[in-house]
């Protein structure tokens, strides 16, 4: 399962731009502050390129897609 | 078999210990008294598989808990104890720093602290340094404290690295709480260590303060030997700020440890048990902590530093009547949203205190009306 990928955000870069709700809705949406709530789960196959546009078009470069059974 | 505080102040010099003390803490199942609960042993063998001699050991008293006193305690009292387990940390883990991280308003245990290093004579004395932790809630944090000690800032930092994979100096660290490093020094002393735990008495009880508790006291075994409460209490607050507020009848029945806390849901946290007596209003005490909390968030992640102000605005409009009406159900939304979502745990804490809030004062929230906004707990 070493596909598997989740999308995480750096809390601390992150700056509420919130471009990656816009190229990406259908995993992020904003909080009242403009903030980024993120879906959990794995990114499904169809999405990916799209998530891959949100991690490299955020502006701070706060989002990352990460290997899913990575442990913290 | 011996407590904490009944232990003799000074024992002789260390025994030798080796690797496998690791093995002793496994078996004495010793949970963090820092907040966390985080199991010992796996903590230090972490640290010990990647030290390779590098390891630093870092002697957390920050205690930023503004009702906490037993970390202050245990340095002023045990200090020897905290030594050894300091030392024993830094032997087992081959560490060639430890650094004492003691809250800068805590005068007497720092003194204490550096009175007893003064009496010490093992080799381990030479590593050690002193560091004032700044009287913030979140610098007793191990991510703000490892990058206070890195770069003088008392903030939490983005996960991953861990501590335990590059801390102070970048090289791998033990941050672990006073009261902990203690009970490790009694069971390298004695072979088993003593299963109390140190919690701190606030509020409506006649004797606020420290109090050891034996593995199996409840709260109302606490709360009496502490003297009984004051008056009828409307809440207990257990596990302190980042604790949840319990229904009395409830509170007085559950035992002061880490486990069995945990199955119930709840948190001993750093061992803050506070009573809030019956004429106090809930809705005024709780806005009162929430808007603590929130300024006490290190301003770094947006959900932290604007959510847990929202939330704390909310709760002061309900509380001082000026609220649209909306603000409860404002409220009950972003407990869902609010938690995870920061760098470190400090907005989680305060959601879950707020969401016991909600839940245990429903109806105080629900029919709260303003008056005169004397504190009363």
């Amino acid at each position: 399962m070493s596909d598997q990928l989740k999308l995480v955000v750096d809390r601390i870069k992150c700056d509420g731009r919130g471009l990656c709700a816009e190229l990406l809705p259908e995993l992020i949406r904003l909080d009242d502050w403009g903030y980024p709530i993120v879906d959990s789960g794995n990114v499904p196959k169809h999405l990916l390129p799209l998530a891959q546009r949100a991690v490299e078009d955020c502006p701070v470069l706060a989002v990352a897609l990460r290997r899913a059974e990575v442990k913290r | 078999m011996t407590r904490l505080l009944d232990a003799p102040e000074r024992f002789g010099p260390l025994p030798q210990m080796g690797g496998g003390f690791i093995d002793a803490i496994e078996q004495s199942r010793l949970v963090g008294r820092g907040g966390a609960g985080f199991p010992v042993a796996t903590k230090w063998r972490a640290v010990a598989k990647r030290s390779g001699g590098r390891a630093v050991v870092v002697v957390n008293g920050a205690e930023g808990e503004p009702r906490s006193q037993k970390d202050r305690l245990v340095m002023t009292w045990r200090p020897h104890l905290v030594l050894d387990g300091a030392f024993i940390a830094a032997r087992v883990l081959h560490a060639r720093r430890v650094i004492l991280y003691i809250g800068e308003r805590h005068e007497k245990a720092r003194s204490a602290m550096l009175r007893a290093l003064g009496e010490r004579t093992e080799p381990e004395g030479a590593l050690v340094t002193v560091a004032a932790a700044p009287a913030r809630y979140v610098a007793g944090a191990e991510s703000a404290a490892i990058h206070f000690l890195n770069d003088g800032v008392a903030t939490p930092t983005t996960a991953p690295p861990l501590p335990f994979e590059q801390g102070v100096d970048r090289a791998p660290t033990l941050v672990q709480n006073v009261e902990t490093l203690a009970q490790i020094g009694l069971l390298a002393r004695l072979g088993q260590a003593p299963a109390t735990t140190l919690v701190t008495l606030a509020g409506a009880v006649m004797r606020t303060g420290v109090l050891e508790a034996d593995r199996g006291t409840t709260v109302a075994d606490a709360v009496r030997g502490a003297g009984g409460p004051t008056e009828s209490s409307r809440a207990v607050l257990v596990g302190g700020y980042f604790g949840s507020w319990v229904e009395p009848e409830v509170a007085w029945q559950l035992p002061l440890d880490h486990e069995t806390l945990r199955r119930h849901g709840l948190g001993l946290g750093c061992g803050v048990i506070g009573l809030l007596p019956a004429r106090a209003c809930p809705v005024c005490e709780t806005a009162g902590i929430m808007r603590y909390l929130a300024a006490e968030s290190s301003a770094q992640c947006g959900p932290c530093f604007f959510g847990l102000r929202a939330l704390a605005d909310a709760c002061s409009r309900i509380s001082d009547g000026s609220s649209d009406g909306n603000d409860l159900s404002r409220l009950r939304r972003w407990v869902d949203e609010v938690p995870g979502r920061g760098a470190c745990r400090h907005p989680d804490g305060a959601v879950l205190f707020l969401s016991s809030a909600l839940r245990v004062f429903d109806r105080e929230f629900a029919n709260h009306r303003a008056h005169d906004m004397r504190r009363t707990a």
